[in-house]
């Protein structure tokens, strides 16, 4: 392949999107378990929740910084390496994308300072309710974005006009059933994310037998969770296969790797697609009609094959297959650890049970995973479209960017986000391996006051005493 | 719909300057303090603050790309490699108030990514500003000149000048939040960084007229234009002597007068125009569909809301910071 402008912005939008949703799916569910936390802590008045809640707000704070960051990149992005797109979809993106800054970003940002360094400062129930609206800020952004993205997949309600995309139906652009699947398949990914993510933290204080009580919380509650959370996650990404199916063909083809039109049709569950001789190496299927029943619940479904489809339309064929393949079995192998730790953990032998800690702790990488390869496959299956149908990716470039100059920023952008990451990773894991411990932050007397924080600096009493093993 | 949207955006941009400007500044006044008590001071007077203020840059951008999409894609691909160093400046002076305080023995890292991140992303902002003021080729909607166009002696000028500016506001901000050595510091620049940018606007008041640049003549065709210097000087009058007086909390808001009056000066100066002088402002306008739906909504509701968070905010955090804000 030839190295032209075109391969070097794709490249880098993939690699700086990349980079800035393993934070957002990692915020949105954290900052709604903050939430949580801190509302049971109210309630109970138990130190523990506030241990923990103290402790993953560190972690929290850390990721967040990262999500604003290599997200204030997306924004210009857009701009600088695909002016023409900008250009054409702003009357519909960028009026969804200044929603999404509005609500959310305006949210998230006013109320996060009140977050980190607020409590002394603030009332108690201020302070729960600025934790409620930084998680309510990440899922609204969540919800936008999705809006904005489902439109480039399935562009609805819009009339070409002098050159752009003018909105002529807002109700179509968003309330139309291809957001509603995609919109809660990513919110879910995402608290499955901190749901295992908490999880696996536990597990591995139990290994190294630290912090039994907090630990015992953070895998229980990060396991039920996920038990009732991975079933639905499976239900609503079936439901947008169905989309898949209705409207784009071609990425149906490409994740199926099915070259020639099936009535009723038969599934591949692994091969080696040979796409130079349309046909695919070492494959193992299952026989009609259950790819029919897979992709369009029916028995004898005509499915449509690579075949019929003029190949300048082709999406890339091997990046699809393997990528869902790769986050359907994330999400089985996620089904197995939240259901035998639920289970496990209702006959009280999940402390105890070192194989299974284990694989909790080792499974934290796969909800990153399941989102990274998710994304892969709906926006590679896209291609060559940008906005699918309409506008090719090869036409949405700034026409007159250069070689050299995208070589450039992408290098820049490469080094940048490699130094900030590796040291990121470090300062998280530094705090994790130190675990939840360390000074609280006295609520002040009166509410609102501006006198000199009252730091305690050793733990209190109480929660010192929660680090005896057992509860 | 047009003209609200235009003066959205004005009054979003001139809120990111005021709010991101102090902390920028004070990220630069961070490069020259002493210390690790000072810097942690200065620090703390703007982290619980800063994420909130780079949003504007953020919802600038966005009612830029929703409401004027022509503007939108001109200017970020025709500044393709200034916004680049923007961007890498604000990453990481971003990313160093999260780690600078998690660091051992790396911290002058994230002491110098601080600085300098806040510094480059400055120096960058005026810079485009001042390209845009000389203006850019455009014919038929898209920008048609060279990678390097923006680069000029009076960009670089304008780039000196809004880090002269940004640092003022940081001082007036430090002396606002903070006590002791780091307010003592900063009152002492305050007048070395006032006589700078009054040099600076000098220049390029000079520069303006040596090189006949069409903003020029404006100026000349407009003598209501001048109602805004005019404003600024009394700004700057009450900034002297708030400073002499030692009262902490009058100098900001001065600075911010004065800054609000050269950004009116500009903003009118170039009317009807978006860029100058080739995009008019009806001309950059997205449809109305889209410009009502982001009325409707975002404009009448969520806007007002918008500010009141700021507010909230900045009112929680209120007053001189203690020295322990921070609960790492
Ligand atoms: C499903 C979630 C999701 C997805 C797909 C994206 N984002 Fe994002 N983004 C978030 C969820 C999010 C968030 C949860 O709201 C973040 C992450 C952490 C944070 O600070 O806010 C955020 C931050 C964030 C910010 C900084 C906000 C601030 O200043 O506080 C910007 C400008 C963007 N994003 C823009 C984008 C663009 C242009 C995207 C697509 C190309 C994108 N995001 C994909
Ligand atoms: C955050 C999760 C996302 C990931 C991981 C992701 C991944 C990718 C990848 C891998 C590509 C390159 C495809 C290719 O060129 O072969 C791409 C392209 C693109 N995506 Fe996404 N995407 C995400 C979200 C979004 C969203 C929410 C939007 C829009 C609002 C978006 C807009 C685009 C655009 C404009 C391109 C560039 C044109 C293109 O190459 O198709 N993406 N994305
Ligand atoms: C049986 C299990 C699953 C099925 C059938 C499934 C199905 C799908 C399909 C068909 C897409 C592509 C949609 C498109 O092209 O726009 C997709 C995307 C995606 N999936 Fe899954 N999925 C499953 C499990 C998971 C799990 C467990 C996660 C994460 C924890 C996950 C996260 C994602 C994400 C983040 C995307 C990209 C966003 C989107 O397009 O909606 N998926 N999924």
């Amino acid at each position: 392949m030839d190295i032209t402008a075109l391969l070097l912005s794709r490249l880098q939008f993939a690699f700086t999107v990349s980079f800035h949703i393993i934070f957002p799916s990692f915020t949105i569910g954290l900052a709604a378990w903050l939430t949580v936390l801190e509302a049971l802590h109210l309630a109970t008045g138990r130190p523990a929740y506030r241990l923990l809640f103290e402790f993953w707000l560190k972690i929290f704070a850390v990721a967040f910084g990262f999500g604003v960051v290599s997200g204030v990149v997306m924004a210009f992005e857009i701009g600088t390496n695909w002016s023409d797109f900008s250009r054409m979809t702003g009357p519909i993106q960028g009026v969804l994308l200044s929603y999404e800054t509005f609500t959310a970003f305006a949210l998230e940002a006013g109320f996060l300072g009140v977050l980190l360094f607020g409590r002394p400062k603030v009332a108690p129930w201020f302070y729960l309710l600025s934790t409620a609206m930084v998680a309510l800020g990440t899922t609204l952004s969540a919800f936008w974005i999705m809006i904005n993205n489902s439109w480039m997949q399935v562009p609805f309600g819009y009339v070409v006009e002098n050159g752009m995309f003018a909105p002529n139906d807002w109700t179509k652009i968003i309330f139309n059933s291809v957001v509603w699947s995609r919109f809660p398949h990513m919110l879910l990914a995402a608290y499955l994310t901190g749901a295992f993510c908490v999880a696996a933290a536990g597990a591995w204080y139990l290994l190294r037998r630290t912090f039994i009580a907090e630990a015992k919380i953070m895998l229980r509650m990060g396991l039920y969770l996920a038990a009732v959370l991975v079933p639905v996650q499976l239900v609503f990404g079936h439901l947008n296969g169905e989309y898949v199916v209705r409207y784009q063909p071609a990425k149906m083809a490409a994740i199926e790797a099915r070259w020639h039109n099936e009535q009723p049709a038969s599934e591949v569950l692994l091969a080696w697609p040979d796409v130079a001789n349309r046909r695919n190496l070492f494959a193992i299927t299952l026989p009609p009609p259950l790819g029919s029943l897979i992709d369009s619940d029916s028995l004898d479904a005509a499915e449509v094959g690579l075949d019929s489809i003029p190949e300048n339309d082709w999406p890339p064929v091997l990046i699809p297959f393997f990528t869902f393949r790769i986050m359907v079995g994330c999400g089985f192998l996620m089904l197995a650890v939240a259901w035998i730790g639920a289970y496990l953990s209702r006959k009280g032998r999940l402390a105890r049970n070192r194989t299974l800690l284990w694989a909790t702790f080792l499974s934290f990488p796969l909800p990153f995973i399941a989102t990274l390869t998710g994304w892969f496959t709906a926006e590679v299956g896209r291609q060559p479209w940008v906005v699918y149908g309409v506008l090719r990716t090869a036409n949405a470039m700034t026409p007159f960017l250069t070689t050299q100059t995208a070589m450039i920023s992408l290098v820049v952008f490469c080094a940048i986000y490699t130094f900030i990451f590796a040291f990121g990773i470090y300062y998280i894991y530094r705090l994790l391996r130190a675990g939840p411990v360390g000074r609280l932050v006295q609520p002040p007397a009166a509410a609102f006051s501006n006198r000199p924080l009252s730091v305690v600096d050793e733990p209190d009493a109480a929660s010192a005493a929660l680090h005896v093993p057992g509860e | 719909m047009v003209m609200f949207w235009v003066t959205l955006l004005a009054i979003s941009i001139l809120i990111y300057v005021l709010l991101d400007g102090f902390d920028l500044g004070v990220g630069m006044l961070f490069g020259i303090a002493r210390g690790e008590p000072s810097r942690h001071a200065m620090i703390s007077a703007v982290a619980p603050v800063w994420d909130g203020n780079e949003t504007w840059l953020v919802v600038s951008g966005v009612i830029l790309w929703g409401a004027f999409p022509l503007v939108y894609s001109i200017l970020m691909s025709a500044f393709y490699l200034p916004v680049l160093l923007m961007l890498a400046g604000l990453i990481l002076r971003g990313v160093a108030f999260e780690f600078r305080s998690k660091a051992k023995r790396m911290r002058w890292i994230w002491n110098a990514s601080f600085a300098a991140g806040s510094l480059v992303a400055t120096f960058i902002q005026g810079l485009m500003v001042g390209a845009l003021v000389e203006g850019l080729p455009i014919s038929d909607g898209r920008y048609v000149g060279g990678e390097f166009d923006w680069f000029g002696p009076f960009a670089v000028l304008c780039g000196a000048g809004l880090c002269i500016g940004y640092a003022l506001l940081g001082a007036c901000w430090l002396v606002r939040k903070c006590g002791g050595e780091v307010r003592d510091h900063a009152y002492r620049l305050i007048p070395y960084l006032s006589a700078a940018l009054l040099v600076f606007l000098i220049a390029v008041f000079a520069y303006a007229l040596a090189e006949h640049l069409p903003v020029m003549t404006r100026w000349l065709d407009r003598p209501s234009l001048f109602v805004f210097p005019v404003i600024g000087a009394l700004g700057a009058i009450a900034l002297a002597a708030s400073v002499h007086r030692r009262d902490d909390a009058l100098p900001f808001p001065m600075v911010a007068v004065i800054f609000a009056a050269a950004f009116g000066t500009l903003a009118i100066s170039f009317w009807p125009y978006m860029i100058p002088f080739s995009i008019t402002i009806e001309q950059a306008a997205a449809p109305h569909s889209s410009l009502a739906f982001m009325f409707w909504g975002e404009g009448l509701f969520v806007f007002p809301l918008m500010l009141l968070y700021t507010i909230i905010s900045l009112s929680v955090f209120r007053g001189k910071t203690a020295a322990s804000t921070d609960n790492y």
